[in-house]
């Protein structure tokens, strides 16, 4: 007998929860004056999110997917993203999008219920939202294909939550990527939950990072709250990916409901989500901040004024939209077969979208 | 007891559960957080983790192992999360579910039911909506059932639990909290494969199930001038033929309406049997109301997709004036 593999997968750490600096591991690009913008970008996340939970419970938005505690993970991950890689979502990354400067107007208008709130992601090299779990994967491996085809030189960065790694579709997907050296980083965004299954009854795997090792793959897990490491970690592997894929697992905690649809009182106990606070993605790098004479109480309140007009006015923009119902028959088909155009109409010239009901 | 489709089918879960071991829930949140329509609550703790299994997330897997579970003398009873979710498992449920027992010459039956939330209504996000009842009965070999009201899902449920065949349960959504019935305590089956005519008349047949039953209901109860036949499928497949034929040959007049889009749904199948064989008994042409050909909008859309009372009135309007 003799080993025919021995894998390892490395766990990166380089702003601890206290604000500590690990500066041996620290990009060089990440300057201080990086992470003021990079914590402007996490606090603008946040402040979308509570705004959008609110407008949810106020009737004004259909079902809303919160980020709370995943910001690191998502601004940390497209700040590593050069402009013209391409960026292919599962349903939460908001943050992500945000950063890659998708309007806010549209962010808003998809959790209002309108297709038109995906209509120019194309722009901004991102996939539309993939609601059925991990079936965007195979998606991005196809993306990351038609990169290395034609030569682009681009990288395909593909989200994925824990509960999406049990889907056979993401192993297909890192393993087709493996066989073809395909561009391809793929971001398992673990925050511990899907709905109210634990990580540990998705997987008896250690890590969910050493799935990349079955599929030949480099595999590193990091800490997901701290915004250095997601970037350096991701960095890696977006400038590697000329050479292939990989996988970067960042662990971070699920800290609201899976959606507004959901109770999480139901399955987990407050204690767990206590132990979570400390390691909170903002506060750690606020530490550091202001431990540099960086930021202060008076720059915290004059940002979050300013997100908040900004916010305040794309939710006025994003409420002012009125659906028009032949969108929906236009938008299907390249040409507009006849069959579908005499219900159309038929629906259009009867009223079937308003009036009562005759007697 | 007043139950709404939701206590009456985890009612009737409970006393499956009880009355035959061999009887395993699983399915993505179906234990702790009870399903997310809380149609499972509080069997986790009744019945343990070995009988009510959350699964790691993968629907196709729900599926494979509901099968291998039922050749392997279980009973399972997954759930899947939503219609849409349910796709990524339909390899297994076309490739083997279906034909498992018709391969093997009925030396392996498939006792398994698959539940899964359907239909719209309710404004959920994207995949949540979708009624997919034709791309079941289509295959052959799988028992597609919609209950309309709490009474039905009880006896359906319970029923399907005691087939040998695998069953495609539909529950739309809209319905689970919309109202409640007198369910009795006890258990009971309601027949499968058999359609419950709601009620009776002699102008017009109108064939329905799911989502649109009450919506029929509602504007059949206002045009008092109009003598409609309300026909409830209850069953999709192996369709009830028989009382559907016998309600046009005394009316002569037939419309079909379902919430799954037009064209290739099981509005067509329908006509299509009527045309075969009643063709002569009919004073007017066949009328399908539905959602329009296209797949299920954003919620922001869905008010002017789903078939309404409008849609539903001035369909009784045209035919009757053929």
């Amino acid at each position: 007998m003799k080993d025919v593999y021995d894998g390892t997968v490395r766990y990166m750490q380089i702003l601890d929860e206290n604000g500590n600096m690990d500066e041996s591991l620290r990009p060089k690009e990440i300057t201080d004056v990086k992470l003021v913008e990079l914590y402007k970008a996490m606090s603008f996340a946040r402040a979308l999110d509570a705004k959008a939970l609110s407008l949810q419970r106020q009737g004004r938005a259909v079902t809303y997917a919160p980020i709370l505690g995943e910001e690191a993970t998502q601004i940390g991950t497209a700040a590593a993203m050069r402009p013209n890689d391409v960026f292919v979502p599962n349903f939460r990354q908001h943050g992500v999008y945000l950063y890659r400067k998708a309007s806010l107007e549209s962010i808003m208008l998809y959790w209002r219920g309108y297709e038109e709130s995906l209509k120019d992601i194309k722009s901004i090299n991102a996939f539309p939202v993939a609601v059925p779990v991990s079936t965007q994967m195979p998606h991005a491996a196809g993306a990351a294909y038609a990169q290395k085809y034609k030569k682009t030189g681009n990288a395909v960065i593909a989200y994925v939550g824990d509960g999406g790694t049990s889907e056979g579709d993401f192993y297909e997907s890192i393993n087709f990527a493996g066989v073809l050296k395909l561009p391809l980083v793929t971001i398992i965004e673990n925050n511990q939950w899907a709905i109210s299954v634990p990580r540990e009854w998705q997987s008896a795997a250690q890590t969910l990072a050493q799935k990349a090792i079955a599929a030949g793959i480099p595999g590193i897990q990091v800490d997901g709250n701290d915004v250095v490491a997601v970037y350096a970690a991701t960095r890696d592997s977006v400038i590697g990916a000329k050479d292939g894929p990989s996988v970067v697992e960042c662990i971070t905690y699920r800290m609201s409901m899976h959606t507004t649809a959901d109770d999480p009182e139901k399955y987990r106990p407050d204690s767990l989500v206590e132990a979570w606070k400390p390691k909170d993605p903002l506060l750690r790098v606020r530490t550091y901040l202001a431990r540099k004479g960086l930021w202060d109480d008076k720059k915290e309140s004059a940002m979050s004024e300013e997100h908040l007009s900004i916010i305040d006015e794309a939710v006025a923009r994003a409420e002012e939209f009125k659906p028009d119902p032949r969108s929906m028959f236009e938008n299907v088909y390249s040409t507009m077969p006849q069959v579908l155009k005499d219900e159309e109409e038929e629906a259009v010239a009867e009223g079937f979208w308003q009036g009562e009901v005759s007697k | 007891m007043m139950a709404n489709m939701v206590t009456a089918l985890n009612n009737a879960l409970d006393q499956i559960m009880a009355e035959n071991k061999d009887v395993v829930i699983l399915g993505e949140d179906v234990g702790k957080d009870g399903g997310v329509f809380r149609v499972t609550d509080g069997l986790f703790d009744k019945y343990g983790r070995d009988r009510v299994l959350d699964t790691p997330l993968a629907e196709s897997s729900i599926a494979g192992v509901s099968i291998g579970m039922a050749a392997s003398g279980l009973r399972p009873i997954a759930e899947m999360q939503f219609a849409g979710f349910m796709l990524l498992a339909f390899s297994q449920i076309v490739n083997h579910a279906a034909r498992f027992r018709a391969r093997t010459r009925g030396g392996y039956t498939l006792p398994m039911v698959i539940r899964t939330p359907v239909s719209g209504g309710v404004r959920t996000l994207e995949h949540h909506s979708d009624s997919p009842e034709a791309l079941y009965s289509h295959i052959g070999g799988l028992v597609v059932v919609e209950p309309s009201n709490p009474y039905d899902a009880k006896g359906l449920m319970i029923a399907a639990s005691h087939s040998d065949d695998p069953v495609i349960f539909l529950e739309p959504t809209k319905l689970y909290r919309l109202f409640k019935q007198e369910v009795p305590e006890d258990m009971y089956e309601v027949q499968l494969s058999k359609a419950n005519v709601m009620k009776e008349g002699d102008e017009l047949t109108i064939v329905t199930w799911g989502t649109m039953v009450n919506v029929v209901n509602n504007v059949v109860a206002k045009k008092k001038n109009v003598s409609a036949e309300v026909i409830d499928l209850r069953t999709i497949n192996p369709l009830d033929e028989e009382t559907i034929l016998k309600s046009v040959e005394k009316t002569g007049r037939v419309m079909i309406v379902h919430e799954a889009s037009m064209s290739f749904g099981p509005g067509a199948e329908i006509a299509a049997r009527i045309a075969e064989k009643e063709i002569f008994h009919l004073s007017a042409p066949v009328v399908r109301v539905a959602a329009p050909s296209l797949p299920y909008p954003f919620p922001g859309y869905e008010q002017y997709y789903v078939p309404n009372e409008l849609r539903v009135s001035k369909a009784i309007d045209k035919i009757m004036s053929e």
